[in-house]
């Protein structure tokens, strides 16, 4: 409704040339590094180290042999790693997302006994720098056995604070207690009354939070590199961070691996990308909830 | 139906003082039932870690004569700690100059993606978010990249006009390197959020300001930036958080800029290494809550700040 009324309160379209040719310079600064890595990613060893041009191709495109290197290397670890960080992003997203909703709704729908002092620790939970955990959670999972396993990663990321305070804010706003005291009085009880009529009114929140803390457990990289040893469990960030150590510390030897690296950091933002572009209308609606309080 | 929500609703009235009691009851238990889930997450993974890590770092492990306790003799230790003292005041300073830097950017691409509407801002708005969805971790890995002598473009662009390369791996240059990948990898995400926020203010406010004189710059800088100033606020705090915080992308860049960033280079990277590398769990717990108490003390003073300047204003 909004944007309805901004339009019609135009005049005639806005073009300021100048200020398009600015963003114009802006979005090749965004771009240029997926470029290089676009083109680079096509290329051999010699063709990367030959001092070609390094912001085009060289004459011969390569993505197929490279993809094949990329995903045969060393027992087709990649597309473990590739996996891994899958299994991740969807059990911790999944798991962060339940528990996000239930209290969110929780905080925002009943006044229980403790409700206003739980809910101010957990904001000041969104202080805690998330690092500061990983140190003594390590310890503590080390003692029951948990550490290098898949468990280590994903426990840790079904905790989302501001998961909480999204759905908080937007349970608040979106569903009318007259709505839930009508469904209580026609006979439905409270998780009825929840899954009926709460929670197709909160869905977009739903997939906003969603989306975030899946997002956030693909991206995670300071708590699994802390908790796994095996590189069979590692998500894709640590397990390129280790190849780019390797071919760094042993930068002539190592040619071969640079091309993988570079395929490697190509592929493994595809995903993300294809979903940031399909789902952008959910990103936008959590977002401004997050924003604008 | 109607009647029927009346009915119940005078009938509810009727029995309120008897049921009181027994709803109030059934509102705690269904309100815990809710928020339980997550509470026990939440003190199994947050809390309890917290209190552990604050236990750890009041004890000291010596080769000769086993662990001891040592009270606040490690926090004593931290910040008479040359590397851990630098590592702060390195956070602090990159804090100063990528945060304004980043929301600087990405007010004035917001305001510029809110004011004209096209095609081409609109593909834009999409591009400059992208790298939000690139993991830091890769973002570094891409830059490392472009920074690199052997394959990067630097050398290339800067012969073309018969100059040096820099190396932004130097000891001199590593600063602004780094603020360049953090200034890519965020401005996009503030953007959208400060964009989100211009959309929502009532554009009736714009015509009312045009009724008045007001151009569009007045406009920009006297209705929209003050309106949006809660979402500022917000990337502000979160930034802060996040920037003191900073890990992945020197931990990345550590290989190739091998010498210029050492392994203490910010405070969780110092934990980091002490935890382990060197299994010092204590000191490394120590580390991690003073830099926690310099976290809490920043966003403390700036929220200060920022409340006393908005009321001269």
């Amino acid at each position: 409704m909004t944007a309805r009324s901004r339009t019609a309160g135009r005049q005639r379209p806005q073009r300021h040339f100048p200020l398009q040719v600015l963003l114009g310079f802006l979005v090749v600064y965004f771009l240029v590094p997926f470029w290089w890595v676009i083109v680079n990613s096509s290329k051999d060893a010699p063709g990367l180290f030959g001092g070609g041009n390094t912001m085009w191709f060289a004459d011969r495109i390569d993505y197929v042999e490279n993809l094949t290197r990329l995903f045969t290397y060393d027992g087709g670890i990649y597309g473990r790693w590739i996996l891994n960080s899958t299994l991740y992003a969807l059990a911790g997203g999944v798991g962060a997302t339940i528990l996000s909703v239930m209290a969110g709704y929780g905080f925002a729908k009943y006044r229980f006994a403790g409700r206003r002092f739980s809910f101010s620790v957990m904001l000041g939970a969104l202080m805690v720098p998330a690092t500061a955990l990983v140190i003594p959670t390590f310890i503590m999972f080390s003692g029951l056995g948990l550490t290098n396993t898949i468990w280590a990663v994903i426990l840790p990321s079904l905790l989302n604070p501001f998961g909480v305070y999204l759905m908080h804010v937007y349970a608040r706003d979106a569903v009318p207690d007259e709505i839930l005291d009508a469904a209580r009085a026609d006979g439905a009880g409270e998780i009825r009354t929840f899954f009926r009529v709460a929670f197709p009114l909160m869905r977009p929140a739903v997939v906003t939070v969603l989306l975030l803390s899946a997002v956030a457990s693909w991206n995670n990289y300071f708590l699994p590199l802390a908790m796994l040893s095996d590189n069979r469990l590692f998500p894709v960030t640590v397990g390129l961070g280790v190849w780019q150590g390797v071919a760094s510390a042993n930068n002539a030897g190592s040619t071969s691996l640079w091309s993988l690296i570079i395929l490697g950091a190509l592929v493994s933002v595809i995903p993300l990308v294809i979903a940031f572009f399909t789902l952008q209308r959910h990103w936008r609606g959590g977002l401004s909830v997050g924003g604008l309080r | 139906m109607t009647l029927l929500i009346e009915e119940s609703a005078a009938s509810t009235q009727k029995k309120a003082h008897k049921v009181r009691g027994k709803v109030r009851l059934r509102e705690h238990l269904m309100g815990w039932l809710f928020v339980g889930p997550f509470g026990i997450v939440f003190l199994a993974l947050l809390i309890a870690p917290l209190a552990y890590a604050l236990y750890l770092s009041l004890w000291q492990k010596k080769l000769i004569g086993g662990t001891n306790f040592v009270f606040l003799g490690n926090y004593v230790k931290a910040f008479t700690d040359p590397t851990f003292l630098s590592g702060v005041w390195f956070v602090v300073r990159f804090s100063l100059v990528a945060i304004p830097l980043q929301i600087v950017i990405a007010l004035a691409m917001a305001l510029i993606v809110d004011a004209v509407t096209s095609l081409f801002t609109r593909f834009s708005r999409l591009m400059i978010f992208l790298p939000y969805a690139i993991p830091t971790v890769i973002g570094a890995v891409m830059w490392g990249f472009l920074y690199s002598k052997s394959f990067g473009p630097l050398t290339d662009i800067f012969g073309l006009f018969g100059a040096t390369a820099p190396d932004f791996f130097s000891k001199n240059l590593i600063f602004y390197g780094l603020i360049n990948v953090v200034t890519w990898q965020w401005a996009g995400y503030y953007m959208i959020i400060l964009y989100a926020a211009l959309q929502g203010i009532d554009p009736s406010l714009y015509e009312a300001a045009r009724m008045d004189g007001a151009g569009k710059w007045q406009i920009a800088l006297r209705i929209k930036i003050p309106l949006i100033a809660p979402a500022l606020l917000l990337i502000l705090v979160f930034s802060l958080i996040g920037t003191l915080q900073f890990f992945n992308e020197p931990q990345i860049l550590r290989y190739l800029a091998a010498g210029t960033i050492a392994p203490g280079f910010t405070p969780n990277m110092y934990a980091y290494q002490q935890a382990f590398a060197l299994a010092n769990f204590n000191y490394g717990s120590a580390i991690s809550f003073a830099l926690g108490g310099v976290v809490f003390v920043c966003v403390y003073a700036f929220l200060f700040f920022t409340r006393k300047r908005r009321s001269f204003l």
